[in-house]
């Protein structure tokens, strides 16, 4: 399989989805939003409350960490998007019919799922960080951020939760006919990672560098195990005699 | 440029295509005429190794179908036209057939060159920056042949180019298959329009599932039924039948004053016949060879297979 092809690939959907505003305004939009409501939160909640440093630090982390669930989501509508809309406009056939392999296509899908969000994630999520160091100035003798959590959080476990998402997004797209319905089902998938964050308000668990690493290894494991599903799933053969 | 021999493909217990041999040369343009659900799509759909064979082998440009380090080299090699066009609507003409072009790895300048010719070749140059979205039903299906051709592929597979195109679409399609035939292109057109059938293609496979009869139109059209003449006399009278059989015996139909008689060969056995209808006092009309059209072969062993 070439690297060359599967970019051009990419290149084409991200040119696409660029002219898909909705598509646009939803990465974009979506990532900024959070950076500007989690910056109120920090001002109104955390900086006027009287709670300990180690309270500064959860509240900060829990924020950043909801970076990672929206890693999880937003891939998963364009991956989406790509496979069931060219279902929908019925381009999957010619397309299959040229000499690229499946792989070359999966993988050219699955570059444009990640580079937008993933981009735009760490856009926002840097915008947030900003935010939070000149806001919390007077409370922390250091600026917070960046830190090792946010750097597992950011680096290691969004890309690996994109990945997640665009793999289930494969495979649900085998499943579905239109893109409501693949949006539907991608909207469910930031729950192992909400139930994580849940975990951590708890105090089940905590969101501190090793955490964090351990479940980027589960996520990784659980990555590797869907790519051999998503890739089975993604067959010519598949995909013209079984899909919906 | 393409064989098959015995291919078959089974959808679990259901047969699509059963026990296919055939054999299309280069540059010849084969029509593929069937029902709906005759497996003239899976057919296509098995020869551009985008699914594969249940039974059979079956080889395209000396490619073999179902050999995982073939497929390639015959897709790289075909051009498909499937039936619904399948564009990306919110990119541009050129930007559809730029994508094709570099799918088949080739070059910017290659691509640059193709792009210009079949969106000058279609009228559709002016249009080239225009969202292919926005096209009517003719224009995609013209855009789609074109995206087919951007490799300058070896055989062109088509399923139903003029299907659900208003008259003048299909003729604008029509005439630009018949410019690839020009071009000595091999193309394999699976068709429900036996017009469309009858003036592009050099010879016809009539499928059901199962190939039924294969050869050109005229072919075809003599296997159902020889020509007939038709005679239109002002007065039929029994010495004028009686005259008539001793001459041409086969097969004689009246109705009313017309008159109506297989022939084999009308050149020579015409003129009997109407010197015999003379000799016997009779006054002809008319004599009109009628042959029998593609259209009846195809009800005839459409119907003769149910």
């Amino acid at each position: 399989m070439s690297t060359w092809m599967p970019w051009k690939i990419a290149q084409k959907e991200m040119k696409v989805l660029r002219r898909k505003k909705s598509v646009i305004y939803y990465i974009i939009a979506l990532p900024l939003i959070l950076s500007v409501l989690f910056s109120l939160v920090v001002q109104n909640d955390i900086v006027s409350s009287s709670g300990l440093p180690s309270d500064y630090q959860l509240g900060l982390d829990s924020l950043t960490y909801f970076f990672v669930v929206f890693a999880a989501i937003l891939p998963a509508s364009i991956a989406a998007y790509s496979i069931v809309g060219e279902k929908v406009e019925k381009s999957l056939e010619p397309l299959l019919s040229t000499p690229t392999t499946d792989g070359e296509i999966l993988l050219g899908k699955s570059i444009a799922a990640f580079i937008p969000p993933i981009v735009a994630i760490w856009a926002g999520a840097s915008i947030y960080m900003a935010a939070a160091d000149y806001l919390t100035d007077g409370l922390l003798s250091h600026p917070y951020f960046p830190n090792w959590t946010s750097g597992v959080m950011l680096f290691l476990l969004a890309p690996l939760a994109a990945i997640f998402s665009i793999e289930l997004a494969v495979i649900v797209s085998s499943r579905v006919s239109d893109v409501r319905g693949a949006n539907q089902a991608a909207g469910l998938l930031f729950i192992p990672f909400m139930a994580v964050f849940l975990s951590a308000v708890e105090g089940t668990i905590a969101l501190d560098p090793e955490t964090l690493l351990i479940f980027s290894g589960i996520v990784l494991v659980v990555d590797v195990a869907l790519f051999f599903v998503s890739k089975s799933t993604f067959r010519r053969e598949e995909i013209l005699t079984k899909w919906k | 440029m393409i064989e098959t021999e015995n291919l078959t493909r089974k959808f679990g217990d259901l047969t699509a295509v059963d026990d296919l041999t055939l054999r299309v040369d280069e540059g010849e343009v084969f029509g593929f005429l069937g029902p709906n659900g005759a497996g003239k799509t899976t057919t296509v759909r098995m020869l551009c190794c985008l699914i594969s064979k249940t039974g059979g082998s079956a080889r395209v440009g000396g490619y073999e179908v179902g050999s995982e380090e073939d497929a390639l080299k015959i897709r790289r090699i075909v051009g498909f036209v499937p039936d619904n066009v399948g564009l990306y609507e919110s990119l541009t003409a050129y930007e559809n057939l730029d994508y094709y072009g570099t799918l088949y790895r080739r070059t910017d300048a290659q691509r640059k060159e193709s792009n210009e010719y079949f969106l000058k070749m279609l009228g559709l140059w002016e249009k080239r920056d225009t969202m292919a979205g926005t096209f009517s039903k003719g224009m995609k299906q013209k855009l789609a042949i074109a995206r087919a051709l951007v490799h300058d592929p070896e055989v062109i597979f088509m399923d139903e180019p003029t299907a659900n195109l208003d008259p003048e679409a299909s003729k604008g399609v029509r005439e630009f298959i018949l410019e690839l035939k020009k071009e000595k292109k091999t193309i394999f057109l699976n068709t429900h329009n036996l017009d469309e059938a009858e003036r592009v293609c050099d010879r016809i496979g009539i499928m059901n599932t199962k190939l039924m009869a294969v050869g050109t139109p005229e072919e075809l059209e003599r296997s159902v039924r020889g020509r007939r003449t038709e005679i239109q006399l002002r007065v039929v009278t029994d010495a004028i039948l009686d005259s008539l059989k001793r001459v041409q015996p086969r097969n004689l139909v009246r109705e009313g004053n017309k008159l109506t008689v297989d022939v084999a060969n009308p050149e020579e056995e015409n003129p009997d016949m109407v010197s015999a209808i003379v000799a016997a006092g009779g006054r002809v009309e008319s004599v009109t060879v009628v042959r029998s059209t593609l259209e009846d072969a195809y009800l005839k062993l459409v119907r003769d297979a149910r």
